[in-house]
């Protein structure tokens, strides 16, 4: 008896033979899975630095998120204060268990509370780093990992991504180049989420409306710390 | 799912009077090819990307069992499992086991055109679970008891005072006198019920718009992030993608994620594209700990090496309907099944037949706008005419068509006499017409002046207005 398996590889197997023998070598395709190698890159995040940091403010403005770029990672405690109390928000926050983040001064802010792990209904606001921020299209890589609940970055109505500048590059194929360097060849977190601006939907006679399911808000404190390529990961 | 796309006729007839369907349409065909357009001309590479996406469609085809065979061993690699299902009764039978295994009362749903493909959630329903559609646009369509009349906007064709309607119908725990004229009251509203579903659900199922070999993961693109939420918070994620979703590497994707989201609603980049791979890890703090892909052909498989092939590239943008007038007039339910507009007309018939489905690759008028924003190029107006040649061969096509297609093939081949009749036939129709300048009945063309007037011609074929040009132009010179 032919397995499932065997009966749709081998259906696949016989059409095209049939019609549209491939020209490409065993060898050859294997090497496009151990080596890729990237396609037509556009043109538009080939920019020094500074500007793939300030091409990504503007897109993640363009994407409806907010930005604040400070100078030091100390200064992050304040800005997330700060940004509360503008929004009306509580004052308590969840904050993703990266050790990076975790070091900051919290306990100096009196009048917040911050609680540490992966999101429970009701939180209403999380604080996580990210991986890595494509200026291309102002899209932010966050993965899974004991640093990283994937869920503070679905179930809050108010998302705040601390972003270092050196984690910024121009476009998705840099940062799978840091992804390899994180996680070996081949290898992947559980879960990489891209994330470009809060929850929006368009089903209702297409109107786009923000906050459909997943955060309302998404607020970007890019701490700038030049451009010292790393791949390492905040979390 | 149930097809009507034999009664597509009466099925448009229909939609063309109902003043609903009319008014979305009239919406939708502005907005999504403005968006397009402006998307596409942001981006200096756009068209050389088109070019790439296909090539690599294309290449991912030509060697689709290796790479099935190299992904499917990266995801066991990674603690998942795969469940190969050659047929829609396979792929629902291998869901409901794992269903009912983990002993699912509440099944939450991201937006996945396949399931609808195997009509999953009559199933599940069937065996007792509660399923849940958590896209905003399948959430109504699912209240509605209707199905999706567009691959990307599902509830396209519904009013926001219809959403109120069903809104209160079906939330009739939440106080009466609620605001719910706006988008944004309707909008909060499905996020306030649908949240409590997802922490309910015990199995989630997302759908894959791509599925890369290299490293075993799947891919979802979505706006609302209800997908995120679908695949993170219960127990067991199951992936449910057709054979033809998987491509080589990450570079590969990225090339097509590029013109994918551009190409359907004029955005960049979806506002979220999450990739998974395998179940949660040891050292991770959430996630499903189980995750189980149902890698489905039906009928996928025989399409490979058929004139169909280049088919089998589609990723799902919906621009071809976005951009097609026959969809503008009849909306997606006319079609009758599961995928509308022009790459319906083109996969349905390959997937429930030609006997059933061929109306559709007969509602076109291979204007071409379709081929002409499909973001990998998709030839779909000569696959309709594929469609037509079989529908011919086989003897479907009606008595009427056929004769007089036989008429005009004995005169295209006597050219002389084609323009003798022709020429004949213009002077008697100018002679005839010259007093009204139009005809309201006309015998053989009862088709045509049954909506709308025909123009009474000048009295010369184009052929010969032609020639006279040449001849006139030669003259001057």
């Amino acid at each position: 008896m032919t397995t499932a398996r065997e009966q749709i590889l081998g259906a696949v197997k016989q059409s095209l033979k049939k019609n549209n023998p491939s020209g490409d070598r065993p060898d050859e395709l294997a090497q496009r899975l151990s080596d890729p190698k990237a396609n037509l890159i556009p043109e538009r995040s080939r920019l020094p630095h500074p500007a793939q940091v300030d091409l990504m403010e503007s897109m993640l403005i363009e994407l409806s998120a907010t930005v604040k770029r400070i100078s030091s990672l100390d200064e992050v405690p304040d800005e997330v204060v700060t940004y509360l109390k503008t929004r009306n928000l509580p004052q308590e926050v969840r904050l993703a268990p990266s050790k990076e983040l975790q070091a900051l001064a919290w306990d100096d802010q009196s009048l917040l509370k911050v609680s540490c792990g992966p999101a429970r209904e009701p939180d209403q606001v999380s604080v996580t780093g990210a991986f890595a921020a494509v200026a291309e299209t102002g899209t932010l890589m966050l993965h899974s990992g004991p640093e990283g609940p994937t869920t503070l970055n679905f179930l809050p109505e108010n998302h705040i991504v601390v972003l270092r500048s050196s984690q910024v590059v121009g476009a998705y194929e840099e940062g799978w180049a840091r992804l390899r360097k994180a996680f070996g060849n081949g290898t992947m977190p559980r879960t990489l989420n891209m994330i470009s601006g809060p929850s929006r939907t368009g089903d209702i006679e297409q109107k786009i409306e923000l906050g459909a399911h997943g955060p309302r808000r998404l607020h970007v404190i890019i701490v700038e710390d030049g451009h010292a390529e790393t791949g390492d990961s905040a979390g | 799912m149930q097809s009507r796309s034999h009664s597509f006729k009466e099925n448009a007839r229909e939609a063309i009077a109902d003043p609903n369907i009319q008014a979305a349409m009239a919406k939708m065909k502005v907005g999504f090819t403005g968006k397009r357009l402006a998307a596409a001309a942001r981006l200096p590479e756009f068209e050389a990307l088109r070019d790439a996406a296909r090539d690599i469609k294309n290449h991912s085809l030509a060697n689709l069992d290796f790479y099935l065979e190299r992904y499917e061993a990266k995801v066991l690699e990674t603690g998942g499992q795969v469940h190969w299902a050659p047929t829609a009764a396979d792929a629902r039978k291998a869901i409901l086991d794992i269903c009912e295994r983990a002993g699912a009362k509440t099944v939450t749903k991201g937006k996945s055109m396949i399931s609808e493909e195997i009509a999953l959630n009559d199933h599940l329903e069937e065996a007792g679970m509660t399923v849940v559609e958590t896209d905003l646009g399948e959430y109504i369509i699912q209240l509605r008891k209707e199905p999706p009349s567009h691959i990307i906007a599902p509830a396209v064709h519904v009013s926001k005072e219809q959403v109120e309607a069903d809104f209160r119908a079906q939330h009739q725990h939440l106080p009466a006198e609620r605001s719910l004229s706006e988008p944004t009251d309707l909008v909060n509203e499905a996020r306030q019920i649908l949240r409590q579903r997802y922490l309910d659900a015990d199995v989630g199922i997302t759908g894959a718009n791509f599925l890369i070999a290299e490293t075993g993961t799947s891919i979802i693109v979505t706006n609302e992030g209800n997908g995120d939420l679908t695949q993170s918070l219960p127990k067991i994620h199951i992936v449910i993608a057709s054979i033809e979703k998987v491509v080589p590497n990450l570079e590969d994707a990225s090339t097509i994620l590029r013109v994918l989201a551009r190409s359907a609603t004029g955005q960049e980049f979806s506002a979220y594209t999450t990739l998974s791979t395998g179940p949660r890890r040891a050292e991770d703090p959430d996630g499903p700990e189980e995750y189980h892909v149902i890698l489905l052909d039906n009928g996928r498989s025989s399409m490979l090496g058929s004139e169909f092939q280049d088919m089998l590239r589609c990723i799902r943008c919906g621009a071809c309907m976005n951009h097609c007038p026959v969809y503008h007039a009849v909306g997606g339910h006319s079609y009758g099944w599961v995928y509308p507009g022009p790459m319906g007309a083109v996969l349905t018939p390959n997937l429930i037949g030609v006997e059933e489905a061929g109306h559709l690759p007969n509602a076109s008028t291979f204007c071409g706008r379709c081929e002409s924003v499909c973001p990998v190029r998709i030839p779909l107006p000569k696959m309709m005419r594929h469609w037509r040649e079989r529908e011919f061969e086989r003897h479907l096509t009606p008595k009427s068509v056929r004769h007089g297609l036989g008429v005009w093939a004995f005169m295209a081949r006597r050219p002389a006499l084609y323009h003798r009749l022709t020429g004949l036939g213009i002077r008697a129709l100018a002679a005839l017409g010259r007093r009204r300048g139009r005809f309201t009945s006309l015998p053989l063309a009862g088709g045509w002046t049954k909506y709308r007037d025909l123009p009474a011609p000048q009295g010369k074929t184009f052929q010969q207005l032609w020639a006279e040009k040449q001849k006139n132009g030669r003259a001057a010179k």
